[in-house]
């Protein structure tokens, strides 16, 4: 029977849960390292054992974690588990946490800056990543999105890693942290087209290469923001907080930004507004049914000050129209006195039949749906505030 | 040699437990430690000093000696009962956050 394995974020380690097929009887373990802020674990497509993770802290900066087994041991890469560390000779070099923006005469790209909070530019710094995106088609590849927004991609299993500096190219001196800091928190890869991959940053929108990370555009035409910028309908700036695709329809893709949730039928050419009938169309995340394209959820948030859901209830929306026409799914949620939020990497679907959805809130509970939204329970209930929730369908 | 005392996370990290133990060549400074610590120990690399800039990370701190040398210069000697290993040279996670 199949199973379902969910790798858990949390602002003091990482949780990894997993179930059989049912989904109904879960095991939780961790916490995995223990104290430090887990921004993402995402395991790969191609060898599902061999798990990435963003560990970060405020005080000591960036670590880069692998498993190999599934989550039950983690090392960091360049330092195989069991390895004696303190041998003298043959240390691994240990720079599987060296993120340094490229500067190289080679490439060409100086040390650019970016607009800051009040205006002045600033040039880019290291902080953290946010998001660890594993290649389609090679388990040693893997991307990783930086809070200062930049993509860097190790084509060694996390051991060293390389920016893809030309993103910065495209007005990046336009670009500006939102509140939560100038994070690059989404990546999406065309599956038809391994050329193509999707970046979104917060605040400077949506961006495509279609030669493999050289060369970037902005892709934010349609996307409006009347009250975060002073031109509404800017090439770059918009605060973008995840995007979503269906694998099989590749050029549809599905945006929830600051305000609105958007669509896009072009690959990212155009944008249209698909908000609806939602209470409010401000939200972090967004996501899309596994068997089902045009079967999308969201989460509405009162608004950019008020990061909880609306009247205390806690609902996700599925539209099953591609938009527009949304239904609240409540079925095992608290309908009252809930405050939290849900955050724009805390969300995810397997692709068990019927699909199964999951999310992580700032109050620390995993809620599971294993009939694709129609009710839900909580399989978790007092995690630590949970940043990112990823789930892998195994075998 | 010379004694350093880690945070304990970065004990998690080097795999080791109490005190850490080096030999340091010359002169003994902020940068001389830190510069044999993390050749002992590449996994700190960039958790107590930035990478590219070997600035100490802002939430980072040094004692010795009952004294904060946070923000001496990186080259500066550091006293001498830490270069004979009478005391320890301890990294610490500052108070902040709550």
């Amino acid at each position: 029977m199949s199973k379902v394995r969910v790798l858990v974020g949390t602002r003091k380690g990482a949780f990894i849960l997993t179930s059989d097929g049912t989904r109904k009887q879960w095991d939780v373990s961790g916490p995995h390292f223990a104290g430090w802020e887990m921004y993402h674990l995402k395991g790969s497509p191609v060898e599902p054992n061999r798990i990435y993770a963003s560990q970060t802290s405020s005080w000591f900066g960036q670590i880069i974690q692998r498993s190999d087994d599934g989550g039950n041991t983690w090392h960091q890469p360049g330092t195989p588990p069991g390895e004696p560390i303190t041998t003298p000779d043959g240390m691994p070099m240990g720079e599987s946490n060296k993120f340094v923006y490229d500067t190289s005469p080679e490439t060409g790209k100086p040390l650019t800056t970016h607009q800051h909070y009040d205006g002045t530019q600033r040039p880019w710094e290291f902080k953290r990543v946010w998001h660890l995106e594993p290649s389609l088609t090679d388990q040693d590849t893997v991307y990783a999105g930086i809070e200062d927004a930049a993509l860097f991609r190790s084509s060694d299993g996390g051991q060293t890693w390389q920016e893809l500096s030309g993103l910065r190219d495209v007005k990046g001196n336009l670009w500006q942290p939102g509140a939560g800091g100038m994070c690059l928190h989404t990546i999406v890869q065309d599956p038809s087209n391994p050329r193509r991959i999707y970046v979104a940053i917060s605040a400077a929108g949506t961006f495509r290469t279609d030669d493999g990370g050289m060369t970037w555009r902005a892709i934010n035409r349609g996307l409006k923001s009347k009250y975060e910028l002073p031109d509404q309908d800017a090439e770059v700036g918009h605060c973008v907080h995840r995007i979503a695709m269906h694998p099989t329809r590749p050029n549809v893709l599905f945006m929830q930004k600051h305000w609105d949730v958007m669509r896009s039928d072009d690959a990212g050419e155009s944008w249209h507004e698909i908000s609806g009938n939602l209470p409010t169309d401000f939200g972090f995340p967004i996501d899309v049914h596994a068997h089902e394209p045009e079967t999308v959820y969201v989460v509405p948030i009162k608004n950019d000050s008020e990061h909880f859901p609306p009247d205390g209830k806690l609902r996700v929306y599925r539209s099953r129209t591609g938009g527009n026409e949304w239904e609240a799914l409540t079925n095992g949620l608290p309908q009252r006195d809930c405050y939290v939020n849900v955050l724009r990497d805390a969300m995810a679907v397997d692709s068990l039949d019927p699909c199964g959805i999951y999310f992580g809130t700032t109050g620390g509970q995993v809620y599971g749906s294993a009939d694709a939204g129609d009710s839900w329970t909580p399989i978790v209930r007092d995690l630590p505030a949970i940043l990112s929730v990823e789930v892998q369908t195994l075998p | 040699m010379i004694r350093v005392v880690l945070p304990a996370h970065l004990r998690t990290l080097a795999r080791v437990d109490g005190e850490v133990a080096l030999n340091v060549a010359g002169l003994v400074t902020q940068r001389s430690v830190l510069d044999a610590l993390e050749a002992r120990y590449p996994m700190l690399r960039g958790t107590i000093r930035d990478h590219g800039t070997l600035k100490r990370r802002a939430f980072v701190r040094f004692f010795a000696c009952e004294q904060d040398l946070s923000h001496d210069l990186p080259d500066a000697p550091l006293p001498d009962a830490i270069a004979t290993g009478a005391e320890p040279f301890l990294i610490v996670g500052a108070m902040a956050g709550g």
